[in-house]
């Protein structure tokens, strides 16, 4: 697919990290005509996608999160990768509440947030290789 | 971009700023436990006006606290949601456990049991 515009970030698994990651992504797709509530939303799907990664990736390992966006028209598609540890079973993973992590009070609404404020989201995981999140929403025009 | 408890009594209100996402969660989430574990603490009440982003991680916290204030026989209250944040909010399911207010007033006084 030819894309209007892309562009890709990577940057280690600190938690401070997420911030950086959202306002840029953000900061990208303002180019686009998109609404307080558009942009705001994304920013919420990034946060929780990148927050995934850091979170459970890793988990106490180093480890690089690619962002990379790219725009089609009015279609913001949003990836979100990490080389960690990898989801073994995704299902269980997406149901809202559920948490791999209880100790951390994470609330377990991650990817029912993403799939609530994005059009699309794809999940794909390999265990001991890493995950891959790609997120899609259409622009209302304004 | 320091989040600030003002403590009245039995009273914590947490006034939250800045960016609500897991790193500042880690942070803040402490500083609240060490203050309701000293002992006097009957009720939490977040203070939502100055947040300008929130992911789950800020539905995280409430529960957690939801959790130990009950444990302790206490109640948690919030306020000053935008429309942004309450979306979030009303999806989480959250209000079904705690009160929300518009006013931090009403967050603080009513429903003390």
């Amino acid at each position: 697919m030819e894309y209007t515009n892309e562009m890709k970030i990577q940057f280690i698994n600190k938690s401070s990290n997420e911030g950086f990651a959202r306002v840029s992504v953000a900061a990208f797709v303002s180019q686009l005509d998109v609404t307080v509530e558009d942009l705001s939303d994304i920013k919420t799907a990034v946060s929780e996608a990148v927050t995934n990664a850091i979170v459970h990736g890793y988990e106490n390992l180093k480890g690089f999160v690619t962002v990379e966006c790219k725009i089609n028209g009015d279609t913001v598609e949003i990836i979100v990768r990490d080389c960690g540890h990898g989801i073994a079973d995704i299902e269980k993973a997406r149901q809202p509440l559920y948490t791999s992590r209880p100790e951390l009070e994470r609330s377990g609404m991650g990817f029912t947030v993403m799939e609530t404020f994005m059009d699309e989201v794809t999940v794909t995981s390999a265990l001991g290789r890493g995950t891959t999140v790609i997120m899609r929403k259409t622009m209302l025009s304004m | 971009m320091r989040t600030k408890l003002d403590i009245n009594g039995e009273v914590i209100i947490v006034r939250l700023d800045d960016e609500l996402d897991h790193h500042l969660v880690a942070q803040i989430r402490q500083q609240i436990d060490e203050k309701v574990l000293q002992g006097s603490v009957r009720k939490i009440v977040f203070d939502f006006t100055k947040v300008g982003f929130m992911d789950s991680s800020g539905i995280g916290i409430i529960m957690g606290r939801y959790k130990l204030m009950q444990a302790v026989g206490g109640e948690v209250t919030a306020f000053g949601f935008s429309s942004q944040l309450d979306k979030l909010i009303t999806m989480s399911g959250i209000k079904k456990i705690i009160k929300i207010y518009s006013v931090e007033k009403d967050a603080v006084e009513r429903g003390v049991k």
